[in-house]
């Protein structure tokens, strides 16, 4: 595909490695050393910004959505850090402490760090349990709340992958819960065929909520963005509307709530009735493996990242763009309905108003923080079901705000979109490390070199 | 050379700051500690109850506050530990209630008709907690839960009378958050209290944004959305009303600012708040607040969390009505003038005749 890159680039890549889709990161380490003459930087050369071509041949879009491993790592970090210093400045009791802070420093520092003990005994061991059951409780909580969060952000990270910026997941979520649900109370069929059903009719409902995205978009070029927003609204006005009709109530009652899945369209829980863990984390899995063999393996999967790298070249290439981009949008589509599933065969067990929460939304900032990777999303999704279930007992146990865990969230969005600023701040931007390890002046140096680095980036 | 010196400066006036706050910091924190013995003056009694918001929040000026304030009552006068989470989203609901029970919460009220699977399921799975929930009954609910719920119509019927006695352009209206029973009873009540108003005095005041017989009207589509409650206040507004009931939460904040924007342009109106007396807890609308149709659930959560403290918990439900003080009309506090004398003595006899039983207030939505 290489060939018909911008010239610049092409010439790079072509007198380095001809296969630039597969294996950039190799490329930019080879760029990184100078082919060996330099010790390799920490951070690859392409998030680093600057004056390399290869990083400043790609959109802004697509540093955002395939960013480096360490700036996803650092951005949580310094929003975790953030967070604290934020509920240790909200909180009255840090106050009150801190004003003898010399007397008994513990107090204070007690205080300041009493959250995010709480989080972590909410999200992954909570040994203060009486019983092991107890104390395992928090992780597996932290599987089921990121099973619908791994699978819409792996629809949302495909869509990157193609280029295409999928909003829609929170519709798509939406469409798989309802199609799934009303196959679920309605119909009447034995175990496992009935949870089959259910799935390919979330797989269904999400990929024609999905479809129609990437249909609009090949036909008529109307943009993704938008047309996602705005289907996210029809989605979801119209399963308020179905909630108000009788077929989708139960019987004798007018509250917008439907019946519940028949016990053979619910996933089987995992392990037993005291935990939610169910078994969409384990199709949560499958689906991960799935999409990076798609990617990584596939011709298709070759298709979408052509027609993400450069939709020109992959026509000239012969390849099918307009399919191409249909295909994407029904998959992501169907992976988001998948999500929806989750919710309302796993840990729901009806459909609501609120069954897709705020699922859809999150996924992006999943799918960005696994920088659009599957595995990468695998991974964001776990941490952000941690935050999830972390939040929980963090507000139950020391009554911080569960608002906060949006903060932190937001927080690693704004890093994630300001790469030279998280670098900025750890001293790895590259031009101020080799100065700084050429002598020691180097700690006088003006700063303007770091935000030159910034602003061409 | 330049632009060292000037890096320099930054970093000495910098250094300059950092001791002057860190001075400052030892200063503010030579406070001495406060002994073992004075921080545990205030012996708490080990009984913990606790509350689960639904997805409102506890500052939806609203039921979800009106609960909280009954709780933070209950701490404080029966010197007991109270927790207390909010639900972002309705998938919340259920690892919110786990964690309460986890917290080891004696009862945990949880506020609304959506937490009440969440509530059934967690309370059968843990039959040594009590639960109790605000708005929502189900006969098949557990022996540990204890529905409070509101025969609202009542004194929203009060309201309709009222409304309809004192607009002047014989036009007066109604819109809720969503079409589900705990906001339609207020409706059915007001549009049953305007109709006897005409049937009594031989008017016809109209009454725009909901049908009893239809069961549909005028809604939002949630409770969050207060720029849409503004604007359909202006339709209404423009269509002559000059009496508004908003059922929606929150989004009353939205027709009280449309009538305070209207009654800016010399177009006199009135609002009619829900659930909590919104002289109170909306006082930037107390100009054109008239009434509010109260159903006062701090009494009746401090009550409930007192007689469980007591160990009298029973299951059977706590309806509010006219009748108990559970449901009432709130006082006219400013507006007072704006009520004729005998519109007062009117609704003080309509109350006994709904007490009494003389005078049927019916809705779909009634508890039963």
């Amino acid at each position: 595909m290489s060939e018909s890159n911008t010239p610049r680039q092409a010439n790079e890549v072509e007198s380095e490695r001809p296969e630039t889709l597969d294996d950039e990161v190799v490329l930019d380490v080879a760029l990184d050393t100078a082919d060996g003459a330099m010790a390799p930087s920490v951070i690859p050369a392409t998030s680093q910004g600057g004056q390399i071509p290869h990083a400043a041949s790609g959109s802004v879009f697509r540093q955002i959505v395939t960013g480096n491993a360490m700036v996803s790592v650092l951005s949580v970090l310094l929003a975790i850090v953030l967070g604290g210093i934020l509920m240790a400045v909200t909180n009255p009791k840090v106050a009150e402490t801190a004003g003898y802070f010399f007397a008994q420093p513990g107090d204070m520092l007690t205080e300041v760090f009493r959250p995010y003990v709480a989080l972590v005994q909410g999200s992954i061991f909570n040994w203060a349990a009486a019983d092991t059951a107890g104390q395992l409780y928090p992780i597996t909580e932290t599987l089921t709340v990121s099973t619908p969060l791994i699978l819409a952000g792996l629809g949302v990270a495909l869509a990157f992958r193609a280029g295409l910026f999928n909003i829609g997941a929170q519709g798509q979520i939406i469409f798989g819960a309802l199609f799934g649900a009303y196959v679920g109370f309605t119909w009447h069929l034995p175990f496992l065929v009935h949870l089959l059903v259910v799935v390919i009719a979330g797989l269904v409902g999400g990929a024609v909520w999905g479809g129609v995205v990437g249909l609009l978009k090949a036909r008529t070029g109307a943009h993704e963005v938008i047309v996602t927003i705005m289907l996210n609204y029809i989605a979801n006005f119209l399963l308020l509307f179905l909630l108000t009709t009788p077929a989708f109530q139960r019987k004798g009652s007018t509250n917008p709530i439907s019946p519940f899945l028949d016990q053979s369209a619910l996933f089987p829980e995992l392990l037993g009735p005291q935990f939610r863990l169910h078994a969409g984390f384990l199709l949560a899995v499958l689906a991960t493996v799935l999409v990076w063999w798609l990617l990584k393996r596939s011709t298709l999967g070759f298709e979408f990242r052509a027609v993400g790298a450069n939709q020109s070249a992959a026509r000239t290439a012969g390849i099918n763009v307009p399919r191409a981009v249909i295909l994407v949008m029904a998959i992501a589509g169907a992976l988001a309905g998948l999500a929806g599933i989750a919710q309302v065969s796993g840990t729901e067990k009806y459909l609501s108003g609120g069954v897709a929460a705020s699922i859809g939304f999150d996924a992006i900032t999943v799918a960005l923080l696994g920088r659009s990777t599957p595995w990468g999303t695998f991974f964001a999704g776990l941490l952000f079901g941690a935050f999830r279930a972390g939040g929980v007992a963090m507000q139950a146990q020391t009554q911080t705000p569960i608002d906060i865990v949006l903060v932190i969230q937001s927080l690693i969005v704004l890093f994630i979109a300001a790469p030279p600023l998280v670098r900025a701040i750890f001293g790895l931007n590259p031009r101020k490390k080799t100065k700084a390890t050429g002598g020691p002046g180097s700690g006088t140096m003006p700063s303007g070199k770091i935000e030159s680095g910034a602003a061409t980036a | 050379m330049k632009q060292s010196l000037r890096a320099t400066l930054k970093r000495g006036s910098f250094a300059g700051v950092a001791t002057a706050g860190a001075a400052a910091l030892l200063l503010a924190g030579c406070g001495s500690a406060p002994s073992a013995s004075s921080s545990g003056s205030a012996t708490k009694s080990d009984y913990t109850a606790c509350m689960v918001s639904d997805s409102g929040g506890f500052d939806d000026k609203s039921f979800n506050q009106s609960g909280y304030e009954g709780l933070q009552a209950a701490a404080k006068d029966l010197n007991i530990q109270e927790k207390h989470v909010q639900s972002k989203a309705d998938t919340d609901y259920d690892p919110n209630l786990r964690s309460m029970v986890q917290q080891g919460c004696k009862l945990t009220v949880t506020v609304g008709f959506l937490l009440g699977d969440a509530t059934k399921n967690i309370a059968t799975a843990n039959p040594n907690s009590h639960f109790a929930i605000i708005d929502y009954s189900d006969p098949t609910f557990p022996k540990n839960v204890k529905p409070i719920v509101y025969d609202t119509a009542q004194a929203s019927f009060l309201a309709g009378y009222l409304a309809a006695g004192t607009s002047k352009t014989g036009k007066v209206a109604t819109f809720g958050g969503l079409n589900i029973p705990t906001v339609s009873i207020f409706m059915d009540g007001f549009a049953d209290g305007v109709k006897y108003y005409n049937q009594k005095k031989g008017k016809s005041v109209q009454l725009l944004g909901w049908d009893k017989d239809k069961q549909d009207g005028t809604f939002v589509g949630d409770f969050k959305q207060v720029d849409k409650g503004k604007v359909l206040t202006q339709g209404f507004l423009d269509q002559g009303a000059d009496v508004i009931l908003p059922v929606a939460g929150p989004v009353g904040a939205g027709a009280g600012s449309a009538i305070l924007d209207a009654k800016a342009k010399g177009t006199d109106a009135k609002l009619i708040w829900v659930d909590s007396d919104g002289y109170l807890t909306a006082p930037a609308y107390k100009s054109v607040i008239l009434t509010s149709v109260q159903k006062t659930m701090a009494t009746a959560v401090e009550t409930v969390i007192k007689s469980d403290k007591d160990g009298k918990f029973d299951p059977s439900p706590y309806v509010g009505t006219l009748d108990n003080g559970g449901v009432a009309l709130a006082p006219f506090h400013d507006l007072d003038s704006a009520v004729p004398a005998d519109m007062k003595s009117d609704l003080d006899q309509l109350k006994k005749d709904i007490i009494s039983g003389a005078v049927k207030v019916e809705s779909k939505s009634s508890p039963k």
